[in-house]
């Protein structure tokens, strides 16, 4: 295994470096296309010149080769680069270090992540044995119906619904009652510092609902397949316990597919982190990304983007990882 | 495996194939798909809806006699009368002629959602077809030809798969600081073709060895011909379900990038402009500015996808 991790760890560098060219050269035609992004952060006021081309030089921006529509200026490209290695992530637009900036929104982000990855494994998993079990009753076709709409409702439009109903009209109806400062904040319409956790339930539950459905589904089909095979008729022969034959053999097989799922799923979350952050107000990476992106801030692009494509191949090496571990009969060489 | 098929082992039976099992017995794929979906319900309201919220992108004005812009501040944020919550003070919902209350800037909600639709569906048409013909074409030919053709195509879609879709289509879209419709068409058709690509590539592949591939080869088919007359059409089945899909994930990608405000822009009329406007004041006590617009845009993406489910299982000769 450990040869193999290596190789997959040496794979990750030319694809961040192929990622980081390419947002260099979007955020590069971007300035030359639609102008220098310093002159935006006065909005309707007119600065003097010599202001602007002050910022201009303090942001790195100066470079001529940002005058030439289409140059890639590889030359800033290395500049920025050396300045990662050396541990010099640039400043914002309002001169604080990007570094501070990950620093006080990565926690967020990553409880928020955190608590969507347990709220779709365990009640996706969960509604999908229930459904596999009882196939073709009730509960099958109500786990089905939900997740259909689970997958194809917009994250969106499922965080705003979510907003209204939990946080102004169950939370109203909760603050009416004098309920406990943790229940309300479970039910308040945005992100609360005093209740890091208990306020970021909700939006979790919205960012994880499209890949709860994919789970559930996965997990019902999964599961009536392995219901069929030998060795559950083997283990019913043997007169096991249906909760054995049930969780110890048919889910432990039929769950591997949907560990790679959300594995994979990690980078999904992450770009839907930019929506539910949005709705629900919190300090998240995703807001980070979204603001660097409308006003076009580079020095946070660059650092971010890559980091979540960083997260993204190492929650998929891990998830390769994993597969040899419950799956006995897959070897990396 | 053995137990089951022992005729296919006896070395004296005629090897399965197409002919043997032909037209003449129950008509082509495409006929036993079309008697299976008439019979199914689910089918026949999606596609029924489909066919109206298409006629509203069509043909907006035998729906609505309001224009696209024809809005008064004076009456903004009126919910209907006949919808349920009392409204903050001062808000009159008598109003007559407004079936669903009045948006954000006043203008009257129904005609809002039915002139709303035209940029969606354009959206979602125009990408899907575009797409599906760069995916197909690319698909093929990576799965036909196999070799040095694949392994560019399959690593190009390699480092797309690592970005994440809507990350990669919000910055795609803010740093192009371009908010027209050809902008959004644009970077989903870039951003979308991967997926397509890499499904016909697996069907193709497994084409690729089939006999009758084998047979046509035999004959002296050109690859054009043989990929043109014989992969195609056997692949078009995945193909034309996957499209469905994507129609209606299209609309909820061009609805979700509109909402964050790097999509569509006011003077245009979008859902998911309405349901962004709207989004503000729904907490404050209006709710119907979501509501409306929100169930709309979830009740067309939930019927094209439905409506791919159930041509996926009518096209799936296993299902049967």
């Amino acid at each position: 295994m450990g040869p193999y991790a290596v190789r997959r760890v040496l794979q990750f560098i030319p694809v961040l470096i192929g990622t980081l060219f390419l947002l260099h050269y979007m955020t590069v035609l971007s300035f030359q296309i639609n102008g220098n992004p310093v002159r935006a952060l006065f909005g309707d006021r007119q600065p003097p010149p010599e202001t602007i081309a002050a910022l201009t030089r303090a942001f790195g921006l100066d470079d001529p080769c940002l005058e030439q529509t289409g140059n890639p200026c590889i030359g800033m490209f290395v500049e920025r680069m050396t300045g990662y290695f050396g541990g010099d992530f640039g400043v914002d637009f309002n001169q604080q270090p990007v570094v501070d900036l990950i620093k006080r929104a990565a926690p967020v982000t990553l409880r928020l992540t955190l608590l969507a990855i347990v709220f779709e494994s365990v009640v996706g998993i969960l509604a999908g044995v229930l459904a596999g079990l009882r196939k073709d009753r009730f509960a099958d076709n109500f786990v089905r119906v939900v997740t259909v709409l689970a997958i194809s409702v917009p994250i969106f439009v499922l965080g705003v619904l979510t907003q209204i109903v939990f946080g102004l009209y169950v939370g109203n109806w909760v603050r009416d009652r004098g309920a406990p400062d943790w229940v309300q904040a479970i039910f308040s319409v945005s992100y609360q510092s005093d209740f890091p956790w208990a306020s970021l339930v909700i939006p979790a539950m919205v960012l994880g609902a499209t890949t709860l459905g994919v789970v559930a589904r996965m997990t019902r089909t999964g599961l009536i397949e392995s219901l069929r095979s030998d060795y559950v008729r083997t283990g019913k022969a043997k007169g096991l316990k249906s909760r054995r034959i049930v969780g110890i053999h048919a889910l432990r097989n039929c769950l591997i597919p949907v560990i790679t799922l959300i594995g994979i799923d990690i980078g999904t979350l992450m770009a839907g982190a930019i929506v539910t952050e949005g709705i629900f107000n919190i300090p998240g990476i995703g807001g980070l990304v979204y603001r660097a992106a409308v006003t076009g801030e580079t020095a946070i692009i660059m650092a971010v983007v890559p980091l979540l494509v960083l997260v993204y191949l190492v929650a998929s090496l891990l998830v390769d990882l994993l597969y040899a571990v419950l799956d006995p009969r897959i070897r990396y060489g | 495996m053995g137990s089951t098929s022992p005729a296919t082992e006896d070395p004296g039976a005629v090897p399965t194939g197409t002919p043997a099992r032909g037209p003449s017995a129950s008509g082509s794929i495409w006929k036993d798909a079309g008697r299976q979906l008439i019979r199914n319900p689910v089918f026949i309201v999606c596609s029924l809806i489909v066919l109206v919220v298409v006629s509203w992108a069509l043909f907006p004005t035998l729906w609505t006699d309001k224009g696209k812009l024809e809005c008064d501040i004076n009456i903004n944020r009126t919910p209907p009368s006949w919808f349920p919550g009392t409204p903050p003070p001062g808000y009159d919902t008598d109003l007559d002629g407004y079936p669903l209350g009045t948006t954000t800037l006043g203008c009257d909600m129904y005609s809002q959602l039915i002139w709303g639709a035209r940029p969606s569906i354009v959206v979602a048409v125009v990408v899907t077809a575009l797409t599906a013909l760069i995916g197909t074409t690319l698909g093929l030919w990576a799965g036909y030809y196999g070799g040095r053709v694949d392994t560019v195509i399959s690593r190009v879609t390699d480092i797309f798969l690592g970005l994440p879709f809507l990350l990669g289509a919000l910055l795609f879209l803010a740093l192009l600081k371009s908010q027209s419709i050809w902008a959004v068409i644009l970077v989903l058709v870039v951003l979308g073709w991967t997926q397509m690509a890499r499904i016909v590539r697996g069907t193709a592949l497994s084409l690729r060895d089939q006999d009758f591939v084998e047979a046509a080869r035999a004959m002296g088919a050109t690859n054009h011909r043989i990929i043109l007359r014989h992969i195609l059409p056997n692949a078009l089945a995945p193909i034309i379900v996957l499209c469905t899909i994507y129609i209606g994930s299209f609309i909820a990608a061009e609805a979700t990038l509109t909402f964050l405000g790097v999509g569509l822009k006011p003077p245009e009329v979008s859902w998911g402009i309405t349901i962004a406007q709207g989004q503000a004041f729904a907490v404050a006590g209006f709710p119907h500015l979501l509501v409306f617009p929100c169930t709309v845009l979830v009740v067309t993406v939930l019927s094209f996808i439905l409506m791919g489910d159930a041509l996926r299982d009518a096209l799936d000769p296993k299902g049967r």
